[in-house]
């Protein structure tokens, strides 16, 4: 809270900054910005960045190194009948217990004058720290002005400064995004690298039989712990299947319509509402599928004499699939609107018929747009959790009859890790490698529709 | 004189063909009192227009004029634009080509039409040829339908630089090949008569000679009418044009004696250069 105060307080002096270096500047002119070799506000910018920028490093550094610091004096000055030669995670304890005391919680041992004094120690030390902080941020962010007050003179080249540190800035910042992502994939490999030390690489993904319950205790019975992941494979692949097979005609069809015969004024209204169908949340979809889908489905194959399970891959892929229609007829009336008229004009030209253009020169040459949109539908069906998790239910079954129970990739992440776990059993990890699969999986497949679409984008551009 | 008609009577004296007497031809398109509407807008009033078999018509006029709009008249391509409405009488050989009977489809194969902007199909340069021959049947087998593409692209002046790659996109092919690729598809149907909207103006000169020299030999097979900006090119290529201003028809007579003697102001006024 006190630092956020800071912080205000440094961008308030950067705002100082910026009047004061635009001044400044206009004042060196001699009146006459037009000898400057930049507008006046670059050279406020100017200032303001050199405010700023340095403070906020400051700040920055200093934030990251006086709580090791202030640790250090602390348990330093612990007399060793505390300390004694405890163990790495037992001084942690010690260190939560005093800082515990400072703040004025529970600790978890009795309070010795020692521990007291340490307490009374940081707290002395943290308000030191602070106000040392917010001197040196402040000096900083003085002495930055200052500088960049002497430096303003009419041949200051302000303009590139200024541009130089917002391209710095702008590149840190994509950056982070970078590394963030970077950061979640490297987690995911090396915890994957951790459940293929227990289990072996090929029994995971060649494995017919997934049984992720390990033993807790030796004599436990019905926990054999068995990785094998191609049933989800499997159902995975069959809920998609059926997906793709209920959102790819839908969806085409959806789209030619709109952009070929549909008047604009139903245009207008039907698509909009059809994309409404990406806004409903999946949880929604999810009970839909679960409460009204798959007991029709059930009903239904009751009164023809077929047994179909009560959480079936049907009920579950046929939902999906109506969620991802508007992925594939939003995108793919887009790439049939891109579709020059004049290639229109030519067929009709010819002679051909409405239907006759629209089948041999529209859709072929919108073609490789739609591909994409399918990839990129396929993608979101395979990554897709809330619907399968409510409607296709639990059991790794392997099976290609879409009226049984199947499980996914994605419902077995959510069923590992919902509950307290161990951070380092086979069962826990094993989250970990089958988000690794599903992660390359739609990666691969984003790829690939990207540069499809990006392909055919030039073509016409 | 400025140099723009200079220019034109310079194409006039080079341009070989001789011209024929027109009292022998045959009208090929006859136009009776065509008005066209988009909306409330009269984009064409009263036009009245022969067309002779076997000769180069030229549509010039300012932009706007309604040139491409009576050109569409001819194969009926407003009938796609919603908001147009055709009145008039327009016969192709004494027939009318706005008879409620008359099915477009038909129609659209005797009059084949190429757009301004080479406008190739993404597929084959062969299927694009063979795309008029599939869609009316007209080819009864495969050799047959190669025989037509080949026949279409030799008309087009295309086959010897092509011949050895028909399985490549058509849309590979330079601007000036594009438009031929386009005539021959055009060709490939068969047509009597073939409209055409500025071919020229999306082509650098070299490829522009090139359709010109084509356009004149198609005479001798089709009747052609051409929509141009360039009065070179009118001068060059047609035997006949028609001068259009603000949607008036306002002169049409012999191309030579309509640039060197016009008889309407206007007409001389934009042959001169002085507004257009
Ligand atoms: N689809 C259309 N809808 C409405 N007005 C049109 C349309 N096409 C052309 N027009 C109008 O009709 C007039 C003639 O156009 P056009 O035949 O294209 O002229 P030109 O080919 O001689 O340049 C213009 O005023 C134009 O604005
Ligand atoms: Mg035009």
């Amino acid at each position: 809270m006190q630092t956020l105060i800071l912080i205000f307080v440094v961008l308030g002096l950067a705002t100082i900054g910026y009047m004061s270096g635009r001044g400044r500047a206009i004042l060196v002119s001699g009146g006459a910005p037009k000898t400057l070799h930049s507008l006046p506000s670059y050279y406020g910018t100017y200032s303001a960045f050199w405010i700023a920028i340095p403070a906020l490093l400051v700040l920055t550094i200093w934030l990251f190194i006086e709580p090791k610091l202030i640790q250090a004096w602390v348990m330093g000055g612990l007399p060793d009948s505390l300390t004694g030669d405890l163990a790495a995670d037992r001084l942690g304890l010690l260190l939560n217990d005093i800082r515990n005391l400072a703040s004025g919680n529970i600790v978890s041992r009795d309070v010795d004058p020692a521990l007291q004094a340490a307490a009374d120690r940081l707290i002395t030390l943290q308000a030191a720290g602070f106000w040392l902080m917010v001197a040196l941020v402040v000096l900083v962010g003085i002495g930055g002005f200052l500088l960049a007050r002497s430096r303003i003179t009419p041949d200051l080249r302000a303009r590139n400064s200024v541009e130089r540190t917002v391209n710095i800035i702008l590149i840190i910042s994509s950056l982070i995004a970078i590394l963030t992502t970077v950061g979640i994939v490297f987690s995911l490999i090396f915890e994957s690298f951790r459940f293929f030390v227990q289990v072996p690489f090929y029994e995971f993904l060649f494995g017919l039989n997934w049984s992720p319950q390990t033993a807790l205790r030796a004599d436990q019975v019905g926990s054999s712990g068995a990785f094998g992941a191609v049933p989800l494979f499997m159902g995975t692949l069959l809920i998609t299947l059926i997906a793709m097979a209920v959102a790819a005609p839908i969806g085409l069809m959806s789209a030619v319509y709109m952009a070929e015969y549909a008047d604009p004024r139903f245009r207008a209204i039907a698509k909009p509402l059809l994309e409404v169908l990406a806004g409903i949340p999946t949880v929604v979809y999810g009970f839909f599928a679960a409460l009204t889908v798959a007991p029709f489905f059930r009903n239904t194959g009751e009164a023809i004499g077929l047994d179909v399970a009560s959480e079936s891959a049907l009920a579950a892929g046929v939902v999906m699939g109506i969620m991802i229609i508007p992925f594939v007829s939003s995108l793919s009336d887009d790439v049939i609107n891109a579709v020059p008229q004049s290639l229109r004009d030519g067929s009709y030209g010819l002679g051909a018929t409405k239907s006759e253009t629209i089948r041999s020169v529209v859709v072929p040459a919108a073609l490789p747009g739609i591909v994409g949109a399918l990839l990129l539908a396929t993608s979101r069906a395979i990554g897709e959790t809330m619907i399968v998790v409510m409607a296709a239910g639990l059991a790794a079954n392997l099976t290609l009859n879409p009226l049984e129970a199947v499980t996914t990739v994605t419902v077995q992440i959510v069923t590992l890790l919902v509950g307290d776990q161990e951070f380092d059993s086979a069962k826990t990890l094993s989250a970990f490698a089958l988000g690794l699969v599903l992660f390359i999986v739609t990666l691969a497949l984003n790829v690939i529709a990207l540069s499809v679409v990006r392909k055919y984008r030039e073509k016409y551009d | 004189m400025n140099d723009g008609t200079q220019a034109v009577e310079q194409a006039l004296s080079e341009s070989s063909t001789p011209k024929p007497a027109t009292e022998t031809k045959h009208v090929k398109i006859l136009n009776r009192d065509v008005n066209v509407f988009y909306g409330e807008k009269h984009a064409l009033k009263h036009v009245d227009l022969d067309i002779y078999e076997h000769e180069v018509t030229a549509l010039i006029g300012p932009s706007g004029c309604g040139k491409s709009t009576f050109l569409r008249c001819l194969n009926r391509m407003n009938d796609v634009i919603d908001s147009c409405r055709v009145a008039g009488t327009i016969e192709i050989d004494q027939t009318d080509i706005y008879t409620s009977g008359l099915d477009v489809v038909q129609l659209r194969a005797r009059v084949g039409m190429v757009f301004q902007k080479p406008n190739p199909f993404p597929k084959s340069i062969f299927d694009n040829v063979a795309y008029g021959p599939r869609i009316h049947g007209t080819a009864q087998n495969k050799s047959e339908v190669e025989e037509i593409v080949r026949t279409s692209l030799e008309r087009a002046g295309l086959w010897k630089e092509v011949h050895d790659r028909l399985d490549q996109p058509g849309t590979g092919l330079s601007g000036g090949q594009q438009q031929r690729l386009c005539i021959a598809r055009a060709i490939a149907v068969n047509p009597e008569v073939i409209l055409m909207d500025e071919p020229c103006s999306a082509l650098d000169p070299i490829a522009t000679a090139k359709i010109e020299e084509l356009i004149d030999e198609l005479r001798e097979n089709y009747t052609i009418v051409i929509v141009t900006h360039s009065m070179q090119q009118a001068a060059r290529v047609s035997q006949r044009t028609a001068f259009f201003h603000l949607g008036d028809l306002v002169e049409v007579d012999q191309t030579d004696s309509m640039f060197t003697n016009p008889k309407d102001s206007r007409t001389q006024g934009y042959i001169t250069g002085r507004f257009g």
